[in-house]
């Protein structure tokens, strides 16, 4: 702040924006996905757990909590599949929950991605083989994104779905 | 300049602005929340991106569910092309206040055919009970109208509004806060805020109008949306001029049209701000005690009425 | 030759030949004769209608006709507005008939109820253009036991049928009495029977004798057009009745009901104090709330819809009483106002409530139930009747661009209108009727929206509404010209001025307010205006801009089964019922409607914490009815029980019967 008077006037605006403010800045924005350019910086998530031990859910959950705020870069969960652009899916798919889990992805509208989040989405992570497993999401429905990490981070989360927003 | 191109132009500002007015109630509560926020307008990206997308009907809907967004948006357009939003002139004859309810309710019908169209629990469920609050609103929003009505003599919004700004000592009693509190009330429970439905819930259980709507996808999604925003912006709108009729253009000459616009969009941003942060205090009502919310506003509109009509 | 004489001529002849036919026919043609001939017999009942509202006065004496008093006709402006709306029902329902009572000659095309139903149009259709006293009761009862025969009509299938009848049977019969009472003793003040001679001398008459006539008249009238608390028989009659009766009854003869309260109270008697106006507005607003929340909660699509008739007399009856007391405080533009709205409505209704019981109609003969928990998904193996059905749901719940919306404009602005240095009671009345007919018009939104949502919307909720099948093209051409009816009063209500006119100036209230603009409706003295076409047009075109540029952005459309959280199928039983629909309006309403619940658990044999089944009941009884019907009607049983003690059966007793009797009359005799 060398110019004292325009400084002060800058910083007062500067901390009255912040006054209060628990967002932190977030990191880098994740890869571009060419599959979400017609989404235009608009991304509506569905989320499904097919089967995880909860652990990516209370991660997703930070990311959408103030600290992280996604909402700033355009993401917002929404209550039914017919809403959504993106399906996040966490966990090994469960052969209860796959075909509830095609269905959702079925009930989407085009065009329609698939975020899967944490190891266990990716390839099962520790529950591969297990009893009642029916695979990775990739399996059953086609995967656009995926986030490793067991639980991976909301910063990675964040990074992830800004990736389709691209903002 | 023709009433038809004031109109026009009325319809369109308001149907631009009235995203952005529902990007300002997120906006309110995301920064009292501590949040960064998204930004205001991100309701338009999310408009945009919608209406490109694929939309769906479920396999047992009729033509009912197909026509609905589309009247609901229509309604919504004839009432901000017709309201005494930016100009208080009596455009075709102006905007009677029992044509706009009856408009907008025609709005609320449709999507809640839609909702019970779909055979799904959660959309009959939300179409019961928006149809349930819409019966006990509406007879609010005519009530508390009437009581400025009656001052002046006609149910003419447009005259409404520039009686009150030309003349407000005639127009405006005591009784006219009663009618503002239950006109309040009536916007809070039509534009599906809290305490009577909450916009943000995830929980199909909570829903009213959500639940109505969540078989829409695509540009039918859009369409819901976009007017739902539109029906928040008029009804905010109609409560600001109604009741602060300042600033409305009384004739069409341009420069007051261009500061009857700008201070309208004023006025609805400020109310929208002070409503979404209201909201942050206020808990949702459990769905059977929103009645006594909507009776308790019923009365006040009835009370309103008779003060004007005795101290006439 | 006087048109409107040629004109009910050849109505009354028409319907008398479509009697007679329906005696000599084989059943195969029987249904087809009789209907082609009834609605034929109803044109010319409009055309007479037509020509007497246009001015052309007529009256005629016949004296052989009717023993003592022969019958005199006499028709004015009113008399033609009322036989446009009764011969108007009466074309719709001739044409109804040829499809719904063709099957296999029983139930409503029995040779009986096809002799009976022309009978009752015509004796409908005499009841507006009766000149005096003894020949208005005589048609009248004329028209009440020919409907309640017609109301029978199916009284072998079902016990509810002859409940219905009994109520019916004896509230007409007890409103006919009132109603006689009533006339003659006017008859018998003035010293005429003839309406000419009444009306003349009414003027003269001491306040307590003309209060107490319009009292007994207005108790008759109003049980016939069946506003609360003199209702119970219509929803019973209504429901229970072939739905072509339902037609006729619901959107003719109950006007009739209306027709002489305003013959009576306006044109006989000449106004009268505002008390009597008062009670007439308390009545219909007790009419319309009431009935409303009746309708709201019913489950029988036809009981709904008998509720809802009324709603809208009471509609009607609280804009008769502002009329009365704004004539009265000397305000004629409002009164004027309010009657030019009771009379568009009575038309309105009488246009969707004839449609929209002849869609309930089609779907009881298409499912065989009316029952809306039952029904369900109409719209796609009766598409043409769901949209029928859905064009008069739109005027009942006067919405716009709905008829029903132009004359609740019209009696809302009448409201708005006390008129400067109105009295208090004014003052405090008019707010309040906007209050009454602003609730009742909110909750008829919830009554129609269920009544099409839950009945014709989604899946099938039985197997019956799953095989119904599309009406036949009678019908459907029957319901046609009801609903062309309703557009064409949504659109061009204007075109009735000119009538309206003339009826107000029969009725001592001046020329209608109403101004005819260009295809729109503007009242004098005050700055309101409704222009129904541009709305409609409006309201048509901007959404079918909206749908086509909406459509021309996105993609095409996918058909997808309903989401169902991933775990499906849905099914008919997951869907809303009508009266889960209905739920929160009864709770909000619970202290007026007081519905009975009955939940039964029955729990597992081994343990008392697991529930096997539960069983839930409910039903809303009509609450006026049991506080005040129910003890009269207990109090007749119980006398009727006992005097049955002194028909012993012996003779002696008998005679010793006639003996007191003989003594009591020559001792009065001899003290007189």
């Amino acid at each position: 702040m060398s110019g004292r008077a325009s400084g002060v006037g800058v910083g007062l605006i500067r901390k009255i924006r912040s006054a209060g403010r628990v967002a932190e800045p977030a990191g880098d924005r994740g890869e571009r996905l060419p599959q979400a350019a017609g989404l235009a910086g608009s991304v509506q998530v569905r989320h499904v757990d097919a089967g995880s031990c909860n652990g990516c859910e209370i991660e997703i959950g930070q990311a959408f909590s103030p600290v992280y705020d996604i909402e700033r870069y355009g993401v917002r969960l929404v209550a039914s599949p017919r809403h959504a652009d993106v399906l996040t899916v966490t966990g090994p798919v469960t052969v209860n929950m796959a075909s509830a889990l095609r269905k959702a992805y079925e009930a989407m509208p085009e065009p329609r991605l698939v975020v899967a989040i944490g190891d266990c989405a990716k390839d099962c992570g520790v529950f591969a083989g297990g009893h009642g497993v029916a695979g990775p999401v990739s399996d059953v429905v086609p995967v656009d994104a995926q986030v490793p990490g067991c639980p991976p981070e909301p910063d990675a989360i964040v990074a992830a779905l800004r990736g389709l927003t691209g903002r | 300049m023709t009433p038809w191109l004031v109109a026009v132009a009325q319809a369109a500002l308001l149907a631009l602005a009235a995203p952005l007015v529902v990007g300002v109630t997120r906006a309110v509560p995301a920064r009292l929340a501590g949040r960064a926020g998204g930004r205001i307008a991100q309701p338009w990206r999310d408009l945009c991106k919608q209406l490109r997308k694929q939309p769906t009907s479920p396999a047992d809907a009729s033509m009912f569910f197909v026509a609905a967004p589309a009247v609901m948006m229509a309604t919504s357009l004839i009432v901000a092309a017709t309201g005494p939003f930016i100009a208080a002139t009596s455009l075709f004859g102006g905007a009677d206040l029992i044509v706009v309810v009856g408009l907008l309710l025609l709005g609320t019908v449709a999507l809640a055919l839609a909702g019970l169209d779909t055979g799904t629990a959660f959309g009959g469920m939300g179409a019961s009970r928006a149809m349930v609050i819409a019966a006990l609103v509406e007879p609010t929003l005519l009530l508390a109208v009437f009581a400025l009505s009656f001052r002046v003599g006609s149910t003419d919004l447009s005259r409404i509004v520039a009686a009150g700004a030309t003349e407000p000592a005639r127009v405006f009693t005591p009784a006219s806060l009663l009618a503002a509190a239950a006109l309040a009330i009536a916007t809070l429970a039509e534009t599906g805020r809290i305490p009577v439905d909450n916009p943000a819930t995830h929980l199909e259980l909570t829903m009213v109008h959500e639940a109505m709507v969540l078989e829409y996808s695509g540009r039918d999604l859009a369409l819901v949306e976009w007017a739902a925003a539109l029906r928040l912006s008029i009804l905010l709108g109609l409560l600001a001029n109604l009741f602060a009729p300042w600033g409305v253009a009384t004739s069409l000459d341009p420069m007051w049209l261009a500061v009857g616009a700008a201070v309208f969009i004023g006025k609805v941003c400020g109310l929208a701000a002070l409503l979404s942060a209201g909201e942050v205090w206020t808990a949702k009502l459990r769905l059977f005690r929103v009645p006594e919310l909507l009776a308790g506003s019923f009365f006040l509109g009835l009370l309103a009425v008779l003060a004007s009509a005795i101290l006439a | 030759m006087n048109p409107i004489a040629a004109g009910l001529a050849a109505t009354t002849g028409l319907a008398m030949c479509a009697s007679v036919a329906a005696i000599g026919t084989p059943s195969r043609w029987r249904a087809r004769v009789v209907g082609v001939l009834t609605a034929v017999s109803g044109t010319a009942g409009v055309a007479a209608g037509i020509a007497a509202v246009t001015g052309i006065g007529w009256r005629a004496e016949l004296p052989g006709v009717l023993p003592l008093a022969g019958l005199t006709l006499d028709a004015d402006a009113l008399s033609g507005w009322f036989l446009v709306i009764v011969g108007a029902v009466t074309t719709v329902v001739g044409i109804y008939t040829i499809g719904y009572a063709g099957g296999d000659g029983r139930g409503p095309g029995s040779g009986t109820s096809l002799t009976v139903l022309p009978v009752f149009t015509a004796a409908m259709a005499l009841v507006p253009v009766a000149g005096s006293v003894p020949t208005l009761l005589a048609v009248w009862e004329l028209m009440a036991v020919a409907s309640l025969l017609l109301v029978l009509t199916e009284h072998r299938h079902r016990a509810a049928v002859r409940s219905a009848g009994v109520w019916y049977a004896a509230m007409t019969q007890a409103g006919f009495v009132a109603l006689l009472v009533g006339l003659l003793w006017l008859a018998a003040a003035t010293g005429s029977v003839s309406f000419a001679g009444i009306r003349s001398a009414a003027g003269h008459l001491p306040a307590a004798v003309t209060g107490a006539v319009f009292l007994l008249c207005l108790a008759g009238f109003a049980s016939k057009a069946g506003a609360v608390p003199l209702h119970p028989w219509l929803p019973r009659a209504h429901a229970e009745a072939p739905s072509h009766v339902s037609m006729l009854m619901s959107a003719a003869m109950v006007k009739l009901g209306v027709y002489g309260i305003l013959r009576v109270g306006f044109d006989l008697l000449g106004g009268g104090p505002r008390w009597w106006w008062l009670v007439v507005a308390a009545l219909g607003a007790l009419s319309a709330l009431y009935g409303i929340m009746q309708a709201a909660v019913a489950g029988d699509l036809k009981r709904l819809l008998a509720f809802s008739t009324s709603e809208n007399i009471g509609l009607i009856l609280l804009g008769i009483g502002f009329t009365g007391v704004l004539a009265h405080a000397g305000n004629t533009l409002a009164a004027g106002l309010a009657m030019t709205a009771v009379l568009l409505h009575t038309v309105n209704h009488a246009a969707f409530k004839t449609l929209l019981f002849a869609g309930a109609g089609s779907v009881v003969r298409a499912t065989g139930t009316r029952h809306l928990d039952q029904l369900g998904g109409l719209v796609r193996p009766m598409p043409v009747t769901t949209a029928f059905v859905a064009t008069g749901a739109l005027a009942a719940a006067a919405l716009p661009p709905g008829n029903g919306f132009v004359s609740e404009w019209l009696l809302l602005q009448a409201f708005l209108h006390p008129g400067q240095g109105a009295d208090t009671a004014l003052t405090i009345a008019a707010p309040l009727a906007v209050a009454v007919v602003a609730l009742t018009t909110g909750v008829a939104v919830v009554t129609f929206v269920k009544a099409v949502g839950t009945g014709f919307l989604a899946r099938p909720r039985s197997d019956c509404a799953a095989r119904a099948v599309e009406s036949p093209a009678s019908m459907l051409t029957a319901m046609g010209v009801a609903a062309a009816g309703c557009v064409a009063l949504a659109v061009v209500p204007a075109l009735a001025t000119p009538a309206l006119t003339r009826v107000l100036a029969g009725l001592q209230l001046g020329g209608t307010p109403v101004n005819r603009e260009v295809l729109g409706l503007h009242l004098a003295g005050t700055a309101a205006s409704v222009r129904p076409l541009w709305l409609a047009v409006g309201i048509v075109a901007v959404t079918g801009t909206v749908a086509v540029t909406a459509r021309s952005l996105g993609r095409a459309r996918r058909r997808a089964i309903a989401w169902d959280c991933g775990d499906g199928p849905l099914t008919a039983r997951m869907e809303y019922t009508a009266t889960s629909f209905a739920e929160p309006l009864q709770r909000v309403f619970d202290d007026v409607l007081a519905p009975e619940r009955d939940i039964d658990v029955t729990h597992d044999t081994e343990s008392a914490y697991h529930v096997a089944a539960i069983r839930y009941h409910q039903q809303i009884p009509d609450r006026i009815e049991n506080r005040l019907y129910r003890p009269v009607v207990d109090t007749v049983a119980a006398v009727g029980t006992r005097a049955r003690a002194l028909a012993s059966g012996s003779v002696h007793r008998y005679l010793a019967y006639m003996l007191v009797a003989l003594v009591v009359v020559l001792v009065a005799g001899v003290i007189r």
